[in-house]
């Protein structure tokens, strides 16, 4: 099982898609290693530098709604997890990329807008790190010298996933 | 209770529920191409288990960068190609034979009404216009589909789409679906199936129908589904004709695969097409759009007409009828990508690829490649580009560069004007 928590990288804004997160033109590489350089290196946010060192640090993202939108491309989910980032928290995702998280033994974990409005105001524009426990379903954010704590839940069959770290061996031996 | 197309689909293939909420399901056709398999092949291999489930049920094409345009797509190439003949493969299409995807498995008999499909690409939904559940999935996925031809998918919710009217002149099945999703919104229909119905539908050919499905993933959705009738037994005569003793027996079969009357649905939106105009996307996600009127004048670069949307004959010949006579205005360039060679040579015999020639388009083999900024027609940064394909995200079709979602009558136009213009005048 892969491990889950660290500094967050936030991403306030809807609907970001799986060419910003890896553009198609990287999907001639053949190995997830290859992707590493060009994490959302299309994505532009006030603020925001792929290459910047809040980038590099992060293991957790959070965003808002219809996160990993647009292709099915599993690149998106390896270009994270290239660069230790293996938890996307978000209030809603495309099916495909959510899929491919779990898939990959990974998490995508949907908060509601109250909780994510509640995560961007208590984080500010400092730094903030997470702690996640996926089988407890629980989250803490610490920022600012101050901790908050939330609930969350991910489907039986995706937990099985992460506990199994995905779903090739599972799948080859149940099917 | 009646039950929906996509129920029907999933309690005939069902093969168990491992977890509450997920359903694991017995696949009929899946689909790979040489972006996403490739990886999977590989991942195969380092695991010891490169087997496939059955090779009748496997087809395989390469389509989104052909002919190779360097040493890594050239590789892509050979490890599908090479898969493709060590696991004896017969439906597997190279150079020559190859063509987009979405527009090629249609095209030759592969997806049926009632059929499980999967592939690693998310405009798979295209094969709902067959009344099929077909779902983009990702790579591991895929792995799994070719190993033991099961998917799990979580059950999806169906929304209804009653689609009524007649469709105005110089308006479209694409015209019909950019202005559905700047109704529901990009993820509005996010774990749903997007079923299709109303009088709109059911006067459509298969290949607009094509169209409408395809762009179900840009408002999040799982399928487009539409229901299968007298249409879809004519498209599917040729290879379906030893099955059946005539076109009602086959009907009568692939009706069973027909919503129930009295099926639930997660809501029901009503669409009247009367009123519709040519219909575009301003923005970098597909639920900005906007009438021809409104947009009327945008400068362009580049006009494309192709891919999985609208790279099928009756987009070719509907952008024939409008370019007949008339030559690109001098300050934008023009691609045309028939989606299949049987597309292609069907536009040679029938001289509409004279006109686009005579018109000044550049004519390519089919290939995805420009819809995604991967080759044969990507943009510069700045640029702007008029095109008949699914995506406007920023950058698509190449760093910096803009795209307008249109029907290929809306393109056929602009590309005579320079700019985005009515393709009504000209029809």
């Amino acid at each position: 099982m892969k491990t889950f928590g660290g500094p967050v990288l936030f991403l306030d804004r809807s609907d970001i898609n799986t060419d910003e997160i890896i553009p198609a033109k990287y999907l001639t590489e053949i190995t997830k290693e290859d992707l590493k350089p060009y994490i959302l290196e299309d994505l532009k946010l006030p603020g925001f530098d792929p290459c910047g060192p809040k980038t590099k640090n992060a293991r957790v993202i959070v965003s808002r709604a219809n996160f990993g939108c647009g292709s099915s491309r599993e690149h998106a989910p390896w270009v994270f997890e290239v660069n230790n980032i293996t938890a996307v928290i978000a209030e809603s995702f495309a099916r495909i990329f959510r899929q491919n998280m779990f898939n990959c033994g990974m998490a995508a974990i949907e908060l509601p807008k109250t909780d994510l409005d509640q995560i961007f105001s208590h984080a500010g524009d400092g730094d903030a790190s997470m702690e996640i426990n996926i089988e407890a379903g629980t989250l803490t954010m610490s920022a600012d010298g101050k901790q908050s704590t939330f609930s969350f839940e991910v489907s039986p069959f995706d937990k099985a996933l992460v506990l199994a770290g995905g779903w090739v061996d599972y799948a080859d031996q149940k099917y | 209770m009646g039950k929906t197309t996509a129920e029907k689909i999933f309690d005939a293939h069902l093969v168990n529920e491992p977890f509450p909420g997920t359903k694991v399901l017995r696949l009929d056709a899946v689909l790979c191409h040489e972006i996403t398999t490739p990886i999977a092949i590989d991942d195969l291999i380092r695991r010891g288990k490169d087997r496939v489930f059955d090779p009748t049920k496997i087809k395989a094409v390469i389509d989104h960068v052909t002919p190779s345009k360097d040493t890594k797509t050239a590789t892509q190439a050979k490890i599908l190609r090479d898969w493709a003949r060590r696991h004896d493969i017969k439906d597997f299409f190279d150079i020559g034979a190859n063509g987009v995807c979405h527009a090629l498995f249609p095209e030759r008999g592969f997806i049926r009404p009632g059929y499980t499909v999967i592939m690693g690409d998310s405009h798979t939904c295209t094969h709902g216009a067959f009344g099929a559940f077909a779902a983009g999935i990702g790579t591991t996925d895929l792995e799994v589909g070719i190993l033991k031809g099961v998917c799990a998918f979580r059950q999806p919710k169906t929304i209804k789409f009653n689609v009524t009217g007649t469709l105005p002149k110089g308006v479209y099945a694409k015209d019909v679906i950019l202005h559905i999703i700047g109704k529901i919104g990009v993820n509005g229909a996010t774990d749903r199936v997007m079923e299709f119905h109303g009088s709109t539908i059911d006067a459509m050919t298969m290949e607009s129908r094509m169209t409408l499905c395809n762009m179900a993933v840009e408002a999040g959705g799982t399928s487009g589904i539409c229901q299968p009738d007298m249409t879809t037994v004519d498209y599917l005569w040729p290879f379906i004709q030893s099955e059946f003793a005539d076109k009602e027996a086959a009907l009568a079969d692939y009706s069973q695969w027909r919503a129930d009357a009295d099926a639930e649905y997660d809501r029901t939106v009503e669409i009247d097409v009367a009123a519709l105009e040519p219909t575009i996307t301003f923005g970098y996600k597909p639920d900005q759009v906007k009438t021809v009127s409104e947009l009327a004048g945008t400068p362009l670069d580049q006009i494309y007409i192709g891919s999985c949307t609208n790279g099928r004959i009756e987009d070719l010949r509907i952008a024939a009828q409008i370019l007949k006579g008339h030559r690109l205005a001098p300050n934008v360039r023009g691609i045309l990508s028939p989606a299949t060679p049987k597309i292609q040579q069907q536009a040679i015999k029938e001289g509409l690829i004279d006109i686009f020639m005579e018109a000044g388009f550049c004519v390519t083999n089919p290939t995805c490649g420009a819809c995604l900024g991967m080759s044969n027609g990507v943009l510069a940064e700045g640029e702007v580009c008029a095109s008949t394909t699914n995506r406007n995200f920023m950058g698509r079709m190449g760093k910096g560069g803009m795209v307008h979602l249109m029907s290929p009558a809306t393109a056929a136009a602009s590309a005579i004007e320079g700019k985005i213009a009515d393709p009504r005048k000209y029809l």
